[in-house]
């Protein structure tokens, strides 16, 4: 069965290929440890959730008592290898949560961008293409700004002004039920231009927090932590999920909404399906990460030119690359003489490779 | 007993506040080939696109078996009807066989990624049946049009369905591939299916279809066979040009001309002699070049004799392989007589010998000869002679050259000197 095969091959080589780059960029750092050390306590880290506990706490905003629900998972850890403690402390609680983030992250804004560009038809579309990072951006930099005023943690109000941004362009695009993807594509421009004035009349007022704001617009993955991580990949991978079940309809959307209406695609909503879907995910990765570019653009394209536009195989081979290569330029801008943003790495070596690909026109065959 | 697959009770359309369709009615029966025809714009394509549901009409009912098209969701309504685009170039680098995969979609669930054995079959037989085998693993961006074309067909026949939608199927296709892709489609509908398709080309459409539906201005104005629906009666309203329908001499099947309307600007009468192709051609001409012009005497079953009726050109008709009687050789006569000038197109000389008397009575005769003078000739060797003693005589004419020879050999009619 040559398909299967294919799926396989390339997600079970790529899953090898991060696996390495994870344990060699838990290898890397100011001290140096054993490189069998590092995988064994990666492996020791790898936890599978195993009971979910859901409970009512009191919790309170502004002298009012709020009943809060709380999920509580816990998790099992499959790996219990014999490590030296301080490999395992160091492994574990200092380089794992930003290599997991930066991995999770990957898999997030690759799949979503896999997804734009399929259901743009279009090569330059990239997760944010609605409005999505300007939104939480604008979350994020508000929050830096008036800590006072927006009394959200930062993460939540990326993530929150994410959502609103992608559904604000889905609205303005929507008339009688139907989301024309060209007007869609020119009101994401227009709102992200709206909101790029906003932000930078923000920051124009973020005073002293101007360094921090800007450090995020930057893209970041330091200062990553467990819960981060525990948050974002069940739900990275849960929209994955949904995004894969919508694969086969999006190798049909690519022939035409039309057209794909008359093989059966009720198109407006799976086209709904679709810009929600991948907005969470593209939100989640953006309110933890800041705005990292070029990830969604480049790996989904690399990858169409190796495994096809076939979405059931480009997308968890997208995915998986993506994280791969986020993990790898982290471990680049980290290790460097001086710590620098992961987003500008992605970009310094995502654009030339892009202007590459560009000149020898394979950007046109998508 | 016949079963209605695809019916359209008074279904009316706007798009844009523009109404496309208007209270068209009609219907396709299993096992039938209903063409669309009509001018750009008529509406054939929305017509098409209130069949297969992409578009909800504003008004009326579209039934697909004895369902309301209303009534069905996407998914069931692919189930019943397979489309063939019109614009089937694809930017992206699929394959034949991922495109073909593509017709299985209403028969697969969310969850299940990879084809079970219905589906393979179904693409199997797909392939097969269009002769796309050979080419499953080529990507569809790199196959000719007309190759593309079949894949389509194929995708629409893994799509397992009833009743076949197809819009402009041979449109940017060479004559080979416009024949092969409509020899395949009647094929089906052979076996059982029905099939809806637009088809621009009136003598295509007339050739492979059971009936055909004429559409102007988003209104049906005729349905029924190709022989009733393509008059000139009805296709010069519809297509606001003059026609001619003659039955194509390879098929049979009526054959559409569309003619300019000529200048009315020329006094000289003109008289065709002769039979067959050439002397229809010459009548064509000589009218479209606005000259009056009459024809005869033409045997019932000619040529030239279904063009003239086309040109509404008067022409003497006579029984035929049958001798002229006295009337129609008189009338003949008087019209060679009256002519300013006399055509003699590829004149067939009988054992009477009633053209070469013909062309004697007439004032200024034309030789237009573009056959052998032997296979013309049933009247032997006498015959020959006064051939060669007219043709030293009278001018000679290519097909081509016939209007220009006309003009000049008649100004002197219609321009008499006065002194």
């Amino acid at each position: 069965m040559r398909f299967g095969t294919r799926l396989l091959g390339w997600s079970g080589g790529l899953l090898a290929a991060l696996f390495g780059v994870i344990v060699a960029s838990a290898a890397i750092g100011p001290v140096t440890l054993d490189v069998m050390a590092v995988a064994k306590a990666t492996l020791n880290a790898i936890g599978v959730p195993a009971g979910l506990a859901i409970g009512i706490e009191e919790g309170g905003l502004a002298g009012i008592t709020i009943p809060t629900p709380t999920v509580d998972v816990s998790y099992a850890y499959p790996f219990t290898f014999e490590v030296p403690g301080t490999a395992e402390t160091i492994v574990r609680q200092v380089r794992l949560p930003r290599i997991a983030l930066g991995a999770v992250v990957g898999f997030a804004l690759a799949s979503a961008g896999a997804v734009m560009q399929g259901f743009f038809r279009n090569p330059m579309a990239d997760p944010s293409i609605i409005g999505v990072s300007s939104g939480a951006a604008l979350g994020a930099v508000a929050t830096i700004a008036f800590p006072v005023a927006i009394p959200l943690g930062l993460q939540t109000a990326a993530f929150v002004g994410a959502l609103v941004a992608a559904f604000a362009v889905y609205a303005i695009a929507t008339e009688n039920g139907r989301t024309p993807v060209a007007t869609l594509l020119l009101a994401g421009v227009a709102v992200q231009t709206f909101l790029g004035a906003v932000i930078s009349y923000t920051l124009l007022q973020a005073g002293e927090s101007l360094d921090r704001a800007v450090f995020w617009l930057m893209g970041h993955l330091n200062n990553s932590t467990w819960a981060e991580v525990e948050v974002t990949l069940p739900l990275a991978v849960l929209t994955f999920g949904g995004l894969l079940a919508y694969a086969r309809d999006l190798n049909v959307l690519m022939l035409g909404e039309e057209d794909a209406r008359t093989v059966g695609i009720a198109v407006e909503r799976t086209k709904r399906v679709l810009l929600a879907l991948s907005s969470i995910v593209t939100a989640a990765a953006v309110a933890v990460a800041g705005v990292i570019g070029f990830v969604g653009l480049i790996v989904p394209h690399v990858m169409r030119l190796l495994v096809g536009p076939d979405h059931r195989i480009l997308l968890p081979t997208s995915a998986l690359a993506g994280a791969t290569f986020l993990v790898a330029t982290d471990t680049l801008a980290r290790s460097g003489p001086a710590e620098l943003p992961v987003g500008i790495v992605t970009a310094v070596l995502g654009a030339p490779f892009f202007l590459y690909l560009l000149t020898r026109r394979e950007v046109h065959e998508l | 007993m016949t079963e209605h697959t695809i019916t359209l009770e008074a279904v009316s359309t706007a798009l844009g506040g523009v109404d496309v369709l208007e209270d068209v009615s009609l219907s396709v029966d299993r096992g039938e080939f209903l063409g669309l025809v009509g001018p750009n714009g008529a509406g054939k394509t929305t017509l098409l696109r209130t069949i297969n549901g992409v578009l909800e009409p504003d008004a009326g009912t579209v039934r697909l078996g004895d369902e309301p098209i209303d009534r069905l969701t996407a998914r069931e309504v692919s189930r019943h009807v397979a489309t063939v685009p019109q614009d089937t170039s694809v930017a992206f680098e699929f394959s034949v066989e991922d495109v073909v995969r593509m017709g299985r979609t209403p028969y697969r669930s969310r969850t299940d990624i990879v084809a079970d054995d219905a589906d393979r079959d179904a693409i199997e037989r797909a392939l097969e049946r269009t002769a796309m085998l050979d080419l499953r693993d080529r990507s569809i961006a790199a196959v000719s049009g007309g190759e593309r074309q079949r894949a389509f067909v194929a995708r629409a026949l893994a799509q397992d369905t009833p009743a076949l939608v197809l819009d402009e199927p041979t449109a940017s296709l060479d004559i080979n591939h416009q024949v092969q892709v409509l020899e395949l489609v009647a094929d089906l509908v052979d076996e059982g299916k029905t099939a809806i398709a637009a088809i621009h080309d009136l003598d295509l459409a007339a050739r492979y279809c059971d009936r055909l539906a004429l559409l102007a201005d988003g209104c049906l104005q005729a349905i029924g066979d190709p022989e009733t629906v393509l008059t000139d009666d009805h296709l010069q309203p519809a297509f606001e040009t003059r026609t001619a329908v003659t039955p194509d001499a390879v098929t049979g099947a009526p054959s559409v001309t569309a003619i300019a309307d000529p200048p009315r600007d020329r006094d000289a009468h003109v008289h065709v002699l002769g039979t067959g192709p050439t002397a229809a051609r010459a009548i064509t001409k000589l009218w479209q070049a606005g000259f009056d012009v009459t024809a005869g005497p033409l045997p019932t079953g000619d040529t030239a004799l279904s063009v003239a009726r086309e040109l509404d050109v008067e022409a003497i008709e006579s029984p035929p392989l049958a001798g002229l009687d006295e009337d129609t050789l008189r009338e003949a006569r008087e019209r060679c007589h009256s002519a300013d000038a006399t055509i003699l197109a590829d004149p067939v000389i009988g054992p009477d010998r009633h053209v070469l008397d013909l062309a004697d009575a007439s004032d200024r005769p034309l030789l237009v000869g573009t056959h052998p003078f032997d296979e013309r000739n049933r009247a032997g060797e006498r015959a020959r002679e006064r051939y060669r003693e007219l043709e030293s005589r009278v001018t000679t004419a290519s097909i081509h050259g016939l209007v220009p020879a006309v003009v000049e050999s008649t100004i002197p009619a219609t321009a008499p000197a006065d002194d």
